[in-house]
């Protein structure tokens, strides 16, 4: 692609990019939120067409984009970060339901269905059982799915978007060697991630956006992780690790804590002003953990204490009285009301402080409280009526954490807040957490990046199947050292 | 991977299936019914059974294509409203026979129902207010531009329902025919045509549909025109059994199908159902209204039963499925 | 005009609002010159305030659970039993005799047991939506036939009529030339108004309509809201069908099943996103007169009330295609 320019509007997505593949070659795109990495992608797949001057050229042709269908014909497949499949059939017409649709027959026949499935599999060295219906399958084996779809379209080149967001160290493997079995069949890669580990284990080459422009092409082995977001945002994101935590002032103490096919046994302390990380493998039983703390799901057994006194919340109002915040995993599902106003979204967790004497609600004390938060935390919006989906990520992440700093919580729960979040608005965050640690406020934070628990907390768990099984000063590690211990080695 | 050809798991996936206890159960009830009334499982009482409620089982199969492409049409008894004068007024006019009397109907069903796959996927509105406004324009319309008078005389060849007899007993008779006929013509398109799978995966994810090039527009308008089809289609069933056409007399039992295919296994959020799974659901329903009658338990109270087995049915269906979301993951802890 | 210029200025916020304002003062404006002289008439201004209220209350008992992402279809019902239920302890319990205390006294019983039934009414389908999950659709839709069928053991078919002079008051009286039912649907729709926009109740419900699993995790208890907002629900039906049995004189099982859809109709109309999260009482209210007009305005040309069906029906379509359109330009 040489010279590819995308105005929308009166923002200029794309300027000038030039972009380039080689037959099977693993590629990786990087970019922030913004850098214009989703409209290459959408130009790429046909989606949207280059401004005028721009060409794309597939095997050394010319090619116009005009419709989608055209780059699926050239053999360009994308697979959105949804996976769009059909949950409700079943794997065998979900692999072969593009090439249905593409040869236009009018009857089904199950049988080729069948056949082409399996054979498809077969091409990149899986197996999984046609019959089962996808909603069944877990992610990683659904991400399956959803490759073979594309070969089975014949796909001469599959774009990815976020592939390994949800999944486990192993499932990545599986993922990389699936992308290794495309590469011996001469299927390009094209994905988009962030994830330096798992760009440097896989792509070949890496192009970096920033802006809408072409930062450069690289390749992956000449990358490290302080390069790569120094060239995605042109800055240097330096950090120093936290002190061990010196104090004894404990705010929670958790105590033998256990639930049914959850977790068992978690000990754990928390002192005020401490940032504590939980680490571990997918389904080691975190979240269940601290929804745990939160009220949402009660433990069986054991003894949470908060500053001393024995606390047992059995709803999330419960915990919230308590002093207890927490900040879920998916923001824009669990985290916010989207279409709701910012005003709305934020006095939510403390309605009752906005009464009126006569115990209505006091839109005099609903505003003055807003404007303080929107203040204090530096909040950008049009208006506190304008609906939260109309605001950008990172002031989103700000209403919601507006919304729970205004119950005074003494212990702040954050799951794994910097999830596909770019590097400039992560690092708003962690400035944010360090702050609010400053001001004594516990945090106790979940994550999956190693690199995460050791810079931005001064204790950090490992919780593995259910269990804490390990305890360390965040300092004290090593990204290597936490990696092998998380995966048990 | 092990396919499950063994019988072990030919029955542990029968378990698994809404359908196996929805069989159970109409076995149950139908057990119960012929012990205190043996005259419940006579030929005489099932043809009856069947033949009296064709009209609303036809409805029913459009009804299940409907929700399985993630839509919903309340319309449906208006549209058969409309189709039922429309047809009753021509062939008695005109004259003609029993094949121009179904075309008609179904002509006339399918311009209905293409009226509100356009306005669906046009206005972007959710199908249940778009069905409820076309059902008020439709029927008011109607009872207008006709005045609401009753249609009686049929011609004689509109009269004979009977197409085969076995000696004294009823045969084939035109409404099970065409019911027949339009379950078979159902269960092909959903099951075995692009067309019928593509409408499972519009209800399934319609985004997905239209990324792997699937025509929404066209899907949609499938739907929404069958289903208009089989109302015409019913309609003519209906009229060709009471010989007679009043205005208000299809109407009202619109929420009862959608129960009845509900029931069946069919979500509101579309992507599952089936035609056995509708024709167990709605026998159900008939069987316990039968059975009631039989009793002689009074027609009061089938309301009240019928409304009892739609809340547990769907309450076990809704409760089975709310523990299956539970927030937490089963985690193997350590021991 | 610059009469509509100022109004926008002043009215932008609720554009939705004013739209239906100027339809209605449209189709005033036509009715009144169709039919001069009659349709602005007092007695026709009257009958209508008559006709009104007891959509009016039930359109509300469909709105609020609509604001959750719900719907209610068993409020006909629901209102039919509380009638019955109410007429029957009326009928069999009032002599011609009766002394003013004691008739008050069981005036006011009947009333509780009526209120009290579609509260019940209201608890099951709140319990059934909330705790067991089942959709609101399919939930109301079972209890509505359940009640429907209970009614029609009850009344058998039949009407239960005769109630206490006192009682038709209610239904059938005026207060400085505005009937009585007008107040109440009246107070009514301030109390709808006040519970949305200044409880936490009302706040909540319109979170949970727009995102319930968010709302939850902030901390309010979602399954206490619904069962409330499907209890008020029940509540207003009850309250509908005081007016209905007092405007009517009887009560019997089966009546006013084709208000259900209406009540869809003008939440719908009035601005209530079925998927759930906005629509405010003005916008509903302005709904109901709006249908009132052209049912009233066609009834005196001598229309047909079917073409009225009709008529409502197009005019859903029409709104929906405008609302489109408007969103399309912004």
């Amino acid at each position: 692609m040489k010279n590819i320019s995308k105005r929308f509007g009166g923002v200029l997505a794309l300027d000038s990019v030039d972009f380039e593949m080689e037959k099977g070659e693993v590629h990786c795109l990087v970019g922030e939120n913004g850098s214009g990495k989703s409209t290459l992608i959408k130009i790429i797949s046909g989606i949207h067409s280059p401004d005028p001057g721009g060409e794309i050229y597939v095997d050394g042709r010319r090619i116009s984009h005009q419709k989608s269908s055209n780059s699926v014909r050239e053999g360009i497949q994308v697979i959105y970060q949804d996976l769009s499949l059909f949950p409700n059939l079943t794997v065998a017409e979900n692999i072969a339901i593009s090439s249905r649709v593409e040869t236009g027959s009018r009857l089904m026949n199950w049988k080729e269905t069948e056949k082409e499935a399996v054979r498809t599999m077969k091409k990149i060295g899986v197996s999984l059982d046609t019959r089962r219906e996808v909603s069944q399958l877990s992610i990683a084996e659904r991400q399956i799915v959803a490759i073979c779809r594309a070969i089975n379209a014949n796909a001469r080149l599959v774009i990815m978007d976020e592939p390994t967001a949800s999944l486990s160290k192993n499932e990545v493997q599986s993922l990389i060697k699936v992308i290794n079995e495309l590469q011996n069949r001469e299927i390009a890669t094209l994905f988009v991630s962030h994830k330096l580990d798992e760009i440097m284990a896989v792509a070949q080459r890496v192009t970096v956006l920033r802006d809408g422009k072409k930062v450069g092409v690289f390749d992956a082995s000449e990358l490290t992780r302080q390069k790569l977001s120094y060239l995605m945002t042109g800055k240097e994101f330096e950090y120093s690790k936290l002190p061990p935590y010196s104090g004894d002032e404990v705010v929670l103490e958790v105590r033998k804590l256990s639930r049914t096919d959850n977790y068992k046994d978690i000990d754990l302390k928390v002192h005020k002003g401490e940032i504590v990380c939980i680490t571990g493998l997918m389904g080691s039983g975190r979240t269940e953990f601290v929804l745990s703390l939160f009220g949402m799901n009660p433990p069986d057994d054991g003894e949470i204490l908060l500053e001393g006194k024995r606390i047992n919340p059995r709803s999330a109002l419960a915990a919230m009285r308590a002093g207890i915040a927490y900040v879920p995993e998916d923001r824009l599902q669990h985290g916010l009301v989207m279409e709701q106003s910012v005003s709305k979204n934020i006095v939510l967790t403390f309605l009752k402080r906005i009464l009126s004497k006569i115990r209505l609600l006091s839109k005099v004390k609903e505003r003055t409280e807003v404007r303080r938060w929107v203040d204090e935390l530096s909040i950008k919006i049009p208006s506190v009526d304008s609906p939260v989906n109309t605001l950008s990520g990172g002031n989103q992440q700000r209403v919601v954490i507006a919304k729970w700093l205004a119950i005074n919580p003494k212990v702040l729960i954050l799951d794994s807040p910097t999830v596909g979040i770019d590097v400039a608005a992560k690092d708003s965050i962690y400035k944010i957490v360090r702050e609010l640690a400053a001001e004594g406020i516990s945090i106790i934070m979940i994550t999956d990046e190693a690199e995460e628990a050791i810079y931005h907390s001064n204790t950090t768990y490992i919780m593995s199947a259910g269990r804490i099984v390990g305890k360390y000063n965040s300092s004290e590690l090593t990204e290597k050292e936490l990696y092998e211990k998380i995966n048990g080695q | 991977m092990r396919r499950s050809t063994d019988s072990n798991s030919v029955l542990r996936k029968a378990f698994g299936k809404s359908e196996f206890y929805l069989l159970l159960v109409i076995v149950v009830v139908s057990l119960f019914f012929t012990i205190m009334k043996p005259s419940f499982l006579t030929f005489t009482n099932i043809y009856g059974m069947v033949e009296s409620n064709s009209f609303l089982a036809i409805m029913a199969a459009g009804v299940l294509v409907v929700l399985i492409s993630g839509g919903i049409d309340i319309s449906f008894t208006a549209i058969a409203t409309v189709a039922q004068y429309v047809m009753a007024t021509i062939v008695i006019h005109w004259g003609g026979n029993m094949f121009l009397a179904f075309a008609i109907g179904g002509v006339v069903g399918i311009a209905l129902g293409f009226i509100n796959a356009l306005l669906i996927y046009f206005l972007k509105t959710p199908p249940i207010i778009v069905t409820i406004a076309t059902m008020n324009l439709f029927y008011g319309l109607l009872i207008f531009i006709s005045g609401g008078t009753w249609i009686y005389g049929f011609p004689m060849w509109f009269m004979e329902r009977n197409l085969v007899r076995f000696g004294d007993n009823p045969g084939i008779t035109i409404p099970i025919l065409v019911l027949v006929i339009s379950f078979i013509l159902t269960w092909l398109i959903l099951k075995h045509t692009a067309l019928g799978r593509n409408i499972y995966a519009v209800g399934g994810n319609q985004e997905a549909a239209r990324r792997v090039g699937i025509s929404v527009l066209k899907t949609q308008l499938f739907v929404y025109c069958y289903m208009g089809f089989l109302a015409g289609i019913a309609s003519t069933v209906q009229a060709n059994m009471m010989l007679t056409v009043a205005p208000n007399a299809l109407m009202g039992r619109e929420l009862e199908v959608l129960a009845a295919v509900v029931l069946g296994g069919a979500s509101l959020a579309g992507g599952t159902g089936s035609i056995l799974g509708t024709i167990l659901g709605f026998g159900l329903i008939v069987i316990v209204q039968n059975g009631l009658t039989l009793l002689g338990i009074s027609s009061y109270w089938h309301k009240v039963f019928v409304g009892a087995i739609i809340v547990i049915s769907v309450g076990i269906t809704a409760y089975q499925r709310k523990l299956r979301e539970r927030k937490g993951a089963i985690i193997n802890v350590e021991e | 005009m610059s009469k509509s210029d100022t109004k926008r200025g002043i009215l932008s916020k609720n554009s939705e609002i004013f739209s239906l304002g100027v339809i209605l003062a449209i189709l005033v404006l036509l009715f009144s010159l169709a039919l001069p002289g009659k349709f602005l008439r007092p007695s026709n201004l009257q009958s209508m305030a008559f006709q009104l209220p007891e959509l009016g209350v039930l359109a509300f008992a469909m709105m609020i659970t609509m604001l959750t992402g719900g719907i209610n279809l068993s409020i006909i019902s629901s209102a039919n039993l509380s009638g019955i239920i109410m007429a029957m302890i009326l009928t069999r319990n009032v002599t011609p005799n009766m002394g003013g205390s004691e008739l008050g006294w069981i005036v006011f019983l009947a009333i509780l047991a009526g209120m009290s039934i579609s509260l019940i009414v209201g608890l099951a389908n709140g319990v059934i939506i909330a705790y067991i999950g089942i959709s609101p659709i399919l939930a109301t839709l079972g209890t509505m036939t359940l009640l429907e069928g209970i009614s029609l053991v009850i009344t058998r078919g039949y009407v239960i009529s005769g109630l206490p002079r006192s009682l038709l008051v209610i239904g059938n009286g005026t207060f400085l030339g505005v009937p009585v039912p007008m107040f109440i649907l009246i107070a009514v729709a301030i109390a709808v108004a006040i519970l949305l926009n200044k409880t936490r109740l009302g706040l909540s419900t319109y979170m949970i309509g727009s995102n319930i699993k968010a709302t939850g995790f902030s901390g309010i208890n979602t399954n206490k809201v619904i069962i409330l907002v499907y209890m008020i629900s029940g509540l207003l039906a009850g309250i509908a069908s005081l007016i209905m049995i007092a405007r009517f004189n009887s009560a019997k099982a089966g009546y006013g099943s084709s208000y259900l859809l209406v009540t869809v109709l003008v939440s719908v109309l009035g601005g209530i996103n079925p998927n759930g999260g906005f629509g405010k009482v003005s916008g509903v209210f302005l709904g109901l007169v709006l249908l009132q007009v052209i049912s009233s305005g066609l009834n005196l040309l001598g229309i047909s009330q079917f073409l009225t069906l009709a008529l409502w029906g197009a005019l859903l379509l029409g709104v929906e295609a405008l609302r489109l359109a408007r969103r399309r330009v912004r």
